[in-house]
């Protein structure tokens, strides 16, 4: 309270050579590009999403109106359980997978450099270019890229993104490649603070590879592993590249999510979006996320303390 | 003089405020320093940004193109054009405009002009289009999409007027048995064709556009052919028993012949890749997809089939649409001035003027690009006539496959496109056609119900 009252009483000059002004000055950049493309946009999304608006005329205030028209939306319910069901899927097949190859490869003695660049490797690809890839391996006829392979164990061939069963699981299988080698980075470096006299005195204890696995290194990645948990599913339940370049929501919106329909209704009618709707659709996704982050916390602060 | 942190801080927003506004001001001046004259200054020297060819085309397109703009700004030495690859679509445009990165003349298909003037996106365009000396030639039917409630004319008719035709590979008719210049004339035939092309060649025999609102555009083709419509006033009309039948004759080609392939997933441009390539008997599509064929797919010209698609029902008609010129609203007047200049020059002149037809032709003759293509008329029929006799020696399409499209398009009946909400009602049924193509066991009724629902919402939507 003291430095308060002590600053008002100060002149700008002594604010200034008491390094005030410097401090500023290297906050401002930041400040800027935050306020500029972060913080602004957030802003004006909720404010555009109680307004009727082309980007070309004045806005007219709308009320809920966006709101009751995005909750009325018939195919709102699909893009919610299809979303659900991505992220779901995301989690029983992505969330092990890069855990399961960052002990591997924590735990082999020789060419560990190696084995880490090729697991990162997807990640450097750009996106599009590697959807653009796996558009090709997931042709459906029999002369496809996974087709001839499952052909000659006598399996297939599958009709990949034509299915609306099969559609989604060939996204989540795509995506999993494309995300894993981030997070197995970020185990790898976990894994490195685990200190060895742990794994030493299982052993003595007369511990197996799994056991040590179970007892000494998912105790010691706990905290990373609840923040890449949350960071999945927020990153899951925002998926879009993948339904809008594979399938466009297709077949018969079997891919259908909630990002992809905010992106068609701000931008797939080739006659101006409907923007209020669409921000509207994504302030309610940023709240029930926002929710979703606190309530999952809260609940697992406990845990990560232990 | 002591000043407390907030009265700092409301300083160095007032200077960024008035900085701002100076900006503001100074563009603004910029912006309105070109007079108002619709007549471009000699001694003016414009840049004017347009649309070019399809991504993707081929070099010798392009240097067709390239050959064109050395001849334009010949003739006009203060403009400089740019071209810039383009092709619709309706996911891309509403992002590219909102954006600002569409050039500064573009292509708009007929459904889209009216909404783009009533949302002030596009430029009047009279007063320059009135210094044609063939402004009041135009078909009145084509050239009331581009007018406003002013009577003014926004957007003005271009190119690709069509009618939709059948489209079928000649090689694959051959391998399958079937006789390439007797093609199908009922959907009875179509099947039938398709099976056999199917069975005996291992492609699909018949293929059908379902995505970014193709769909729709394709189902209400077919629901045209037999009789139906999408729209009754403001009342959709998606669950008419000709939509039904152009959906159970998809699900049969589909799921009881197997006649349709493995792809199921087309686009505009990926169907042309699929025919081109050879992968694909039978597609409807615009008649006047040769060229793009040709320009981008690089498509064998003897493999290539056009013939009407086959008509059932008492109303049953012909959908027809066609793109159109517009200039954005930003343009400044010498802008709009040049422009007018360039769609007169690069899309209307050949068809009023034997020199820029003869011209045009030996440009494209010149760079083995297609001469010939069958459209339909700009202007009146007569001088559509009159313009093929113009180009006729140039003439490098292969016209005697197409003349079951040709000798017949003039007597069917055409049918515009849905008039309200076009792309939406299209949109709604692209799940449709992609549920009936890839799930055995869906029920079109129910479909066509809850399409219908949506196309009503979004009629309903745009007031």
């Amino acid at each position: 309270m003291s430095a308060t009252g002590a600053g008002r009483r100060r002149s700008p000059v002594t604010w200034a050579k008491r390094g005030g002004l410097s401090s500023v000055v290297f906050a401002l950049p930041v400040l800027v590009v935050f306020g500029v493309f972060s913080w602004w946009p957030i802003v004006r999304s909720v404010v555009m999403s109680f307004q009727k608006t082309n980007l070309v005329g004045s806005p007219r205030w709308v009320g809920w109106h966006n709101f009751v028209f995005v909750l009325t939306d018939p195919d709102l319910p699909t893009a919610i359980r299809n979303t659900l069901y991505f992220a779901l899927l995301a989690l029983v097949i992505g969330y092990p997978v890069p855990l399961v190859t960052a002990v591997l490869i924590s735990s082999v003695r020789r060419y560990k450099g190696l084995y880490s660049v090729l697991a990162y490797l997807p990640v450097v690809v750009p996106p599009v270019v590697a959807v653009l890839l796996w558009k090709f391996f997931y042709d459906g006829s029999a002369q496809g890229v996974f087709n001839t392979i499952l052909r000659w164990v006598g399996l297939g061939p599958y009709s990949w993104l034509s299915s609306p069963s099969l559609a989604m699981p060939s996204l989540v299988i795509e995506a999993t490649w494309a995300a894993a080698g981030g997070t197995v980075i970020i185990y790898l470096a976990a894994l490195i603070g685990v200190p060895d006299e742990l794994y030493d005195a299982a052993e003595v204890d007369g511990a197996g590879i799994w056991q040590r696995v179970w007892h000494v290194t998912m105790p010691q990645l706990r905290g990373v592993l609840l923040i890449t948990f949350i960071l999945q599913i927020i990153g899951t339940v925002q998926v879009f590249l993948e339904p809008y370049l594979f399938t466009d929501g297709g077949p018969a919106n079997a891919t259908l999510t909630i990002l992809l329909m905010i992106y068609n209704y701000a931008f797939a009618r080739s006659l101006g979006g409907n923007y209020g709707a669409a921000t509207a659709l994504s302030v309610m996704l940023a709240a029930f996320l926002a929710v979703l982050s606190l309530v999952y916390f809260k609940l697992t602060s406990r845990w990560s303390k232990s | 003089m002591k000043y407390s942190r907030t009265t700092l801080a409301f300083a160095i927003v007032g200077v960024l405020a008035l900085s701002g506004t100076l900006v503001a001001c100074s563009s603004g001046d910029k912006n309105n320093n070109s007079g108002s004259s619709t007549t471009l200054d000699p001694n003016t020297k414009v840049t004017l940004n347009v649309v070019g060819l399809l991504p993707g085309s081929k070099p010798e397109a392009q240097q067709a193109l390239a050959d064109l703009v050395t001849q334009f700004q010949t003739a006009n030495p203060n403009i400089t054009v740019k071209t810039h690859d383009y092709e619709w679509k309706a996911t891309t445009f509403a992002a590219d405009l909102a954006g600002g990165t569409l050039p500064t003349v573009f292509e708009i298909p007929f459904t889209d002009a009216k909404t783009l003037i009533a949302n002030q996106q596009i430029s009047d365009m009279q007063a320059y289009l009135s210094q044609l000396s063939y402004a009041s030639s135009f078909n009145k039917n084509l050239l009331q999409y581009g007018q406003g409630d002013n009577g003014d004319v926004y957007a003005i008719p271009a190119k690709s007027v069509y009618a939709i035709g059948l489209h079928y590979n000649r090689d694959l008719f051959t391998q399958a048995g079937l006789d390439p210049s007797k093609p199908p004339t009922t959907w009875d035939e179509v099947r039938a064709d398709a099976k056999a092309i199917a069975t005996k060649t291992g492609q699909a025999g018949f293929a059908q556009m379902s995505q970014d609102a193709t769909g729709g555009w394709q189902l209400t083709v077919d629901t045209y052919a037999r009789g139906g419509r999408m729209e009754d006033g403001k009342k959709a009309t998606l669950t008419n028993d000709a939509t039904k039948a152009a959906l159970q004759f998809l699900k049969d080609l589909r799921w009881t012949d197997n006649s349709m392939g493995a792809n199921f997933s087309y686009d505009w441009s990926g169907i042309n890749q699929a025919f081109a390539a050879g992968k694909i008997g039978m597609y409807t599509s615009g008649q006047d997809v040769y060229t793009s064929l040709v320009q981008t797919n690089n498509i064998n010209p003897k493999s290539y089939g056009l013939t009407m698609i086959p008509l059932s029902g008492g109303d049953s008609g012909v959908l027809g649409g066609g793109t159109m010129a517009a200039v954005s609203s930003k343009a400044t007047n010498n802008e709009k001035a040049a422009a007018v200049k360039w769609i007169d020059f690069y899309y209307l002149s050949k068809y009023t003027n034997q020199a820029a037809a003869v011209k045009n032709a030996q440009t494209q003759v010149a760079s083995k690009q297609p001469v010939g293509t069958p459209e339909l008329p700009i202007f009146s029929q007569a001088q559509y006539q009159q313009y093929e006799d113009w180009i006729k020696p140039y003439v490098n399409v292969p016209l005697d496959q197409m003349t079951t499209f040709t000798s017949n398009v003039f007597s069917a009946k055409l049918v515009n496109e849905p008039a309200v909400a076009t792309q939406d009602v299209y949109k709604s049924l692209d799940p449709v056609v992609q549920a009936v193509l890839t799930n055995k066991d869906a029920n079109i009724d129910q479909l066509l119900s809850d399409a219908n629902s949506k196309a009503q919402r979004a009629i309903d939507s745009a007031g």
